[in-house]
């Protein structure tokens, strides 16, 4: 039994895995979320995830739901294949920025234009967080890592892509949102759109996806509490947040 | 069932349905792009899943997502494509679930040309993707065959919960041959204990994954897969044979190039001279034993291949340097004529070469004369 004082505890959905995540990486916090929806919606014994090549390769370990680990950046390959032959089950692919954005650009803009009922959580943290920092398609311009080491120079090196605003413009998106996980407030919207988005496959409207802006303080050098001060003044300003596709029938859900 | 005329990659797709295929995904490539193109039409007039995927590495992708679930799912190529898939065949190896795959095989390397060609034995046989595994690997030489083969697939690939894939070129692809489908099997769901369809309420979760991040365990899986190839080899050999039994010369040749030689075999034959045929069925696991044994009785061996000799290092081994074995080939999507074939046999008749002589370079060297 929960005791009654309890401040927090490890949603159902969780298994009782200690984390491997870094200390202050919003990996962590975004995995709850989802756990707290999937519980919240009573579907995690229907529900398959989809774990990706990145610092959440181990997310299988703790969600208590059946899972796959997918080759890098084909998770929305995947997690078609199961949906397609399981159609009633609720299919999710975890992804990092990476996985998605690099790698992954082909399975996932594909997924989304086939309209895939399907549920994509995508963690920008700006960086290849599980290889070491290096630059990722979504670093930031002048951002420094391992392989931009005076700083993206946007000239030789491309500019950030932005998969919300990107997927956003495919008729088969239902649901297409980017939230930040850099302060409880936003935590909570970010909470908001994650159920929106599982709502949506629910509902069988198509593709859906909530884009994180999320922290690596182990590759960007910083302390947690300055890694989501980096978030906020940095990040949110290059990647906005907000709906970029809200279907008509998602519109009217009240959660 | 009667006989009905077939072309080999819609008798292929038929077949697949025929046993049970829940899903299929794919990407157009010529000479199998029929398989795709009947399964579009076939698969939803059944209720069943059919994808055309955005390439190969999404249909690959898509095959191991749905063999994850437990359902029969397959995919076709070409080599090019089929180079695509190697990732995906690697992942699916090192989860253990089973996938059927399909390779009509042509002229390479790179772009090529769409011409039938066997340049992808290697590929197929000796791994391709990274890592220790072993897929086993069919190869049809008939319409009729490619058929048989297709359903076993995958009740193979279900039972050593393996990669299954067949290997075939344009010729029986393209081909329209009389052939006998067999009956329409049920789809069955099949309870297997390790596919990830959800809990339903019925049991503890389970996690399909091919990370084994401590090498002890990743050792033990490999071990584990051996012990299984080890059980393959020992039970799902197959072979057809002709002449064999009185034959002083042995051609060995699989899919097509087995076909081709069999004419002229039979025109040898009727020559009296005593030559026999043996085709693989299996290139993988390949029929070792049955050559190890026959090269304790007859003279020579003459292999040939639509690629520059790839096999011919398998029947090498198995040969052990016992009595010669030659070789001929053609390359780059050419099909050897019997007469080819049969000019090899006679000139073997009357002088074969020496065991120590490396076949490849003798038949460079005849090509370079002729
Ligand atoms: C085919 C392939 N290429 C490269 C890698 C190496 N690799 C592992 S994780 C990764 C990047 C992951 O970055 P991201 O998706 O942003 O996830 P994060 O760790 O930042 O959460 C790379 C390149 C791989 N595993 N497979
Ligand atoms: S390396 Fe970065 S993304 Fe990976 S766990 Fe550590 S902080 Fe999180
Ligand atoms: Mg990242």
């Amino acid at each position: 039994m929960i005791p009654e004082n309890a401040v927090c505890v490890r949603p159902e959905g969780f298994t009782e895995t200690p984390t491997h995540y870094c200390p202050g990486c919003t990996h962590g916090v975004a995995h709850r979320l989802v756990a707290e929806v999937l519980q919240e919606m009573n579907v995690l014994d229907k529900t398959i995830g989809v774990a990706p090549v990145g610092c959440s390769v181990f997310a299988y370990n703790y969600f208590d739901t059946d899972f796959v680990e997918a080759p890098h950046g084909r998770a929305p390959a995947m997690a078609t294949g199961i949906k397609r032959v399981l159609p009633d089950r609720i299919v999710f692919t975890y992804q990092g920025d990476g996985d998605l954005a690099s790698i992954g650009m082909g399975e996932i803009v594909h997924a989304a234009a086939r309209g895939e009922n399907l549920t994509v959580i995508f963690v920008n943290n700006a960086n290849f967080g599980m290889t070491g920092g290096q630059m990722a398609p979504t670093t930031l311009p002048g951002m420094k890592t391992t392989s931009s080491q005076n700083g993206r120079d946007v000239e030789t090196q491309g500019y950030p892509i932005k998969m919300a605003e990107m997927l956003a413009t495919l008729d088969g998106v239902g649901f297409c949102a980017r939230r930040s996980l850099h302060d409880a407030k936003n935590i909570r919207l970010a909470k908001k759109a994650i159920r929106l988005a599982f709502e949506t496959q629910a509902r069988g409207l198509g593709f859906a996806m909530v884009e994180l802006l999320s922290t690596c303080p182990t590759n960007w050098g910083m302390t947690p509490v300055n890694s989501l001060k980096f978030v906020e003044e940095h990040m949110v300003p290059a990647y906005p947040l907000g709906d970029y596709k809200i279907s008509e029938a998602i519109k009217q859900i009240k959660i | 069932m009667p006989k009905e005329l077939w072309k080999g990659n819609e008798a292929i797709a038929e077949a697949a349905v025929r046993a049970g295929l829940e899903a299929y995904f794919g990407y157009p490539i010529t000479p199998q792009t029929e398989i795709l193109e009947y399964l579009s039409r076939r698969m939803p007039e059944l209720g069943r899943a059919f994808v055309q995927a955005e390439s190969e590495l999404g249909a690959i992708n898509m095959v191991y997502g749905a063999a994850c679930t437990g359902v029969r799912v397959m995919s076709s190529s070409s080599s090019p494509g089929v180079s695509l898939m190697m990732e995906g065949i690697s992942y699916i190896a090192g989860t253990e679930v089973p996938a059927v795959l399909v390779n009509v095989m042509r002229g390479g390397p790179g772009l090529g040309n769409i011409a039938p060609a066997q340049a992808d034995y290697n590929q197929a046989v000796h791994g391709g993707g990274h890592g220790d595994y072993q897929p086993i690997v069919l190869a049809p030489a008939s319409v009729q065959e490619a058929i048989d083969l297709m359903v076993l697939s995958f009740d193979l690939a279900e039972k050593y919960r393996s990669v299954c894939m067949m290997i075939l070129d344009g010729c029986v692809g393209q081909m329209m041959e009389p052939a006998q489908m067999p009956e329409m099997r049920p789809v069955h769901r099949e309870n297997w204990d390790w596919a990830t369809n959800g809990k339903m309420g019925k049991r503890e979760r389970r996690i399909l994954s091919s990370i084994y991040i401590e090498p002890a365990e990743e050792e033990k899986m490999n071990l584990r897969l051996l012990n299984r190839w080890q059980t393959i080899q020992a039970n799902e050999v197959r072979y057809k044979e002709y002449f064999l039994d009185d034959a002083e010369i042995v051609i060995v040749g699989f899919g097509t190039a087995g076909r081709v030689a069999l004419s002229a075999v039979r025109e040898a034959r009727a020559e009296g001279i005593k030559v026999g045929l043996l085709r693989p069925v299996t290139v993988s696991p390949f029929p070792s034993e049955v050559i190890e044994q026959l090269a304790g009785r007859v003279d020579a061996f003459l292999v040939t291949e639509m690629n520059s000799g790839q096999m011919l290092e398998d029947v090498r081994l198995a040969v052990k340097g016992r009595v010669p074995v030659e070789f001929y080939g053609r390359l780059g999507g050419m099909v050897p004529f019997p007469d080819e074939i049969l000019n090899e046999i006679h000139r073997m008749a009357k002088s074969k070469m020496a065991v120590n002589a490396n076949p490849r370079d003798a038949w460079l060297a005849r090509m370079a004369t002729a």
